[in-house]
């Protein structure tokens, strides 16, 4: 017992990380391990999966009241976002009348709790586009930079996918891959006449366990809800939880920080938050500040931390803080397949997503646009859910339905009621996702008017979809009919032409946003160096997909996850070799 | 019990929003404790949480909308050998709720229904709901076919569309619906493929899978 009063000294941690998503969890979980002392600040609240009171996994659309309807969630009323494309309190703008649509999670773990677990290494090319076609810029690295660590992050979260050899689609170390479901399997005789490649997908749930932390799948289709066996990746159940275990992890929920602080020799010393609940103004000091808080927030936090020293934000000498933005392309189309109806009622939900893709599979060189796309498969016999059975009338008076006959469409009574069960699970989908050429003049910045509830400056948009982008879109619609004739169906409704560019979905749609901080060699060019470290403040870095200098054809996760785990053996390095 | 104490019950009295004479002679209030609502229960959020809570205090259809939203659901979809009608499974409820849910629904449906009972009084002189069975489907038959309605009768169509997916949706999304479409997941099983028998009926091999995944 002190009998006397001392002053406690504020820790100083060794490293401050914001944001707890996959860049955020990656760094935390490898510094902690470390033996690092790490205070985690993030923006949401605590997330728990296998807590009663957060789970929605395994639940039946009758126990939503709007029976998983999308209105309170984006993605469904079961769905693990806490968040979404429009944040009570916390808004964006957009500028020049561009469109911009921005997703945003609030919540232990950020994105990865309701991604799609797409876990897709970029290609030795996906580095070096500037190389091939003259346009945007190349990293300032190789594939062969980041290939130790995709490794080492295929062994530590877990990906199944099958060994296809192929040039610009690495191989990662894989878990067996599920069978592909009756839909996939016609897809992929079908692509065997198209010539569209189609492999099993890349996707990280865990079809084996690799640890006795987690479980293995139980293919309940869900991951979108989280998984309460952690057999699918999200960061918070597979990477903060481990870290908090090492006794190293500070976590603190309910932190919205404001600014990077930094001291007179231009380094930084910590950041100040808003705790969310007391709105108290927090500061916490550390040796090493981290970003990792989305590519946008991380932009925006470098914007608004200006000083003296640094007017025009932090890190930003180079004037390209916020530019480069870019999102994945993305259209899709949905398609009848007459062999599908009448089907026999079996289990196949399998895991949360596609068995089956096909990764981009032809030469930009003999095409009018220069970069590629992937695409994503749906169907089957999914639970019924809100949206279930709608447009009927459009159906059942256009195929014969099980009497043989075709019908005046619509109707009701109890030969409708059949029609639904006889066209339960003959529709498909398929969604292109591409590669958008960076641009400097698609960018976000601070609005000069408008701030947040907590009073923090918030975000502006400005993006415009070029030529490059139309003519891909305008590719994918080409594709989607092709495999639909092959399959034999027939395409839904009509097909999206020039008037609306070809149904290519606005910036932001695809969340695949990256590029706002990034790396280069040059830093009159860049906000980083290839270890993803600030140019101009060296203990300062950016985890996210903000380094990214371009997106691939591939979805950005797993080489975030790569990055941040590099750029952590990086700061370890220079800690031992005292340069930090 | 006073309006002054129903106000208080429901939460508004201080909260400035001029509730009308109506919804609240529509609201049946029941006094209940307040119970705090926690941060997070069930996967829900406390402000989703009060969001239900909210929707559900309110009332969106009368007394005679619900009964014809009720009769219309068990035309679209009436009890079989399978399974029970639509009101059996719940549907009229879940269309009110939808109707709060999603406000832009709010008119198509009260319109909707003004539409039906105008058109009924036209050609039989009573509304929908006093119709005997035969002279309901005689209207229903003029707008239950898109593409052979008679162009005046298309708000008609347009509202008898709206029914048949509000009704199929709240019906298949139900505990008796998702039985009788055979759904067989949300269950924890081994998936290991599409069944033999099926594999069978479409001609469908794991041979060309199984050269990726075994190299
Ligand atoms: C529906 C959906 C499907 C997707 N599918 C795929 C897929 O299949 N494959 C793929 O590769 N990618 C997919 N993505 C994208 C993927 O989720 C993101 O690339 C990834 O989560 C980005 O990680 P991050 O660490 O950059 O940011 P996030 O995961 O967004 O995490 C950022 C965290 O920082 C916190 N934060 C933000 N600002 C602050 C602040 N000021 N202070 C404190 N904390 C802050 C946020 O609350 C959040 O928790 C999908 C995304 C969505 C929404
Ligand atoms: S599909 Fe598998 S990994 Fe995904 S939530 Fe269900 S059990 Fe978990």
């Amino acid at each position: 017992m002190k009998s006397f009063q001392i002053k406690e000294q504020a820790p100083v941690f060794d490293v401050i990380i914001v944001g707890s998503g996959a860049g955020g969890g990656m760094a935390a979980h490898q510094l902690t391990k470390a033996g690092a002392k790490v205070c985690l600040l993030e923006a949401g609240g605590y997330f728990d999966p296998a807590d009663p009171k957060y789970i929605t996994q395994l639940k039946w659309s009758y126990e939503s009241p709007r029976r998983g309807a999308s209105t309170v969630r984006p993605f469904g009323d079961f769905d693990a976002a806490w968040g979404g494309w429009e944040i009570e309190g916390e808004p964006y703008t957009r500028k020049n009348g561009t469109k911009f649509d921005w997703f945003r999670s609030r919540m232990l773990g950020g994105r990865t709790n309701h991604w799609g677990r797409i876990s897709l290494r970029f290609g030795p090319k996906d580095f070096k586009r500037r190389s091939i076609d003259g346009l945007g810029d190349d990293w300032p690295i190789s594939y062969e930079d980041v290939a130790p660590y995709y490794d080492e992050v295929d062994k530590l979260i877990g990906v199944f996918g099958s060994k296809a050899n192929l040039p610009n689609d690495p191989d990662s170390i894989y878990l067996p891959p599920p069978k592909p479901r009756l839909h996939e399997l016609m897809i992929m005789e079908a692509n065997k006449k198209t010539g569209v490649t189609t492999i099993p997908s890349r996707m990280s749930m865990l079809t084996k366990p690799i640890n006795d932390e987690r479980g293995s799948c139980f293919y309940c289709g869900q991951c979108g809800r989280a998984c309460q066996a952690y057999a699918d990746f999200s960061s918070s159940s597979v990477l903060v939880k481990p870290a908090l275990k090492t006794g190293n992890l500070t976590l603190i929920n309910n932190a919205m920080v404001r600014e990077v602080l930094t001291d007179t020799s231009g380094l930084a010393t910590g950041v100040s938050y808003v705790n969310k609940h007391t709105l108290e103004e927090v500061t916490v000091n550390g040796k090493i500040v981290i970003l990792a808080a989305s590519a946008g927030e991380s932009a925006r936090l470098l914007l608004n931390s200006k000083s003296s020293r640094f007017t025009g934000g932090l890190a930003n000498s180079s004037g390209v803080v916020g530019k480069y933005l870019h999102d994945s392309t993305g259209a899709s189309r949905s398609a009848f397949i007459p062999h599908l109806v009448d089907r026999k009622r079996y289990n196949e939900d399998g895991v949360g997503g596609m068995h089956v893709y096909s990764p981009w599979w032809l030469d930009n060189s003999k095409l009018d646009f220069p970069r590629g796309y992937h695409i994503e498969y749906g169907g089957g016999m999914g639970m019924p859910g809100y949206g279930f059975g709608s447009g009927m009338e459009n159906v059942n008076g256009k195929y014969p339905g099980r009497d043989g006959v075709v019908k005046t469409g619509g109707g009701y009574g109890a030969s409708l009621k059949d029609d639904y069960r006889f066209f339960y699970g003959a529709n498909i989908g398929m969604a292109g996702r591409g590669e958008a050429v960076a641009r400097e003049d698609n960018y976000c910045e601070i609005d000069p008017n408008v701030v947040d509830k907590w009073g923090i400056p918030v975000l502006r948009f400005h993006y415009k979809w070029s030529d490059y982008e139309v003519k891909q879109a305008k590719h994918m619609q080409d594709t989607f009919e092709e495999i639909i004739h092959a399959l034999g169906g027939i395409a839904s409704g009509s097909k999206p032409g020039a008037d609306t560019d070809y149904g290519l979905a606005a910036p932001g749609r695809i969340i695949h946003e990256v590029g706002t901080v990034r790396m280069g060699n040059d830093p009159s060019k860049s906000a980083l160096n290839k270890n993803s470290q600030a140019h101009d403040v060296k203990n300062l870095f950016v985890v996210d997909g903000g380094s990214f200098v371009s997106q691939a054809d591939k979805n950005p996760t797993w080489t975030i996850l790569a990055l941040s785990m590099r750029a952590s053996a990086y700061i370890m390095d220079q800690v031992k070799a005292k340069k930090l | 019990m006073k309006r002054r104490d129903i106000l208080k019950n429901i939460g508004l009295g201080t909260a400035g929003v001029v509730v009308s004479g109506d919804l609240i002679g529509q609201t049946p209030v029941k006094k209940t404790e307040v119970k705090p609502i926690p941060d997070v229960a069930g996967g829900r959020l406390k402000e989703e949480i009060e969001h239900n809570n909210k929707l559900n205090a309110q009332r969106f259809f009368s007394a005679h909308e619900l009964a014809t939203v009720t009769i219309l659901v068990d035309i679209i979809i009436p009890a079989d050998k399978i399974s029970g009608s639509a009101s059996q499974a719940g549907v009229p409820a879940f269309i009110e709720f939808m109707a709060k849910d999603i406000p832009a629904q709010q008119t198509p449906l009260r319109g909707g229904l003004m539409w039906l009972d105008m058109e009924s009084k036209k050609q039989f002189g009573q509304k929908f709901r006093s119709l005997t069975p035969a002279n309901r489907l005689k209207l229903v038959d003029q707008i239950a076919y898109p593409s052979k309605a008679k162009p005046e009768m298309s708000q008609g169509v347009a509202f008898f569309n709206l029914m048949r997916n509000l009704t199929a949706s709240g019906f298949f999304s139900s505990e008796m619906g998702i039985k009788d479409i055979g759904y067989a997941g949300n269950t924890p099983n081994q998936w290991d493929g599409v069944p033999k028998d099926v594999l069978a009926k479409y001609n469908l091999s794991y041979d060309e899978w199984s050269k990726h995944v075994n190299g």
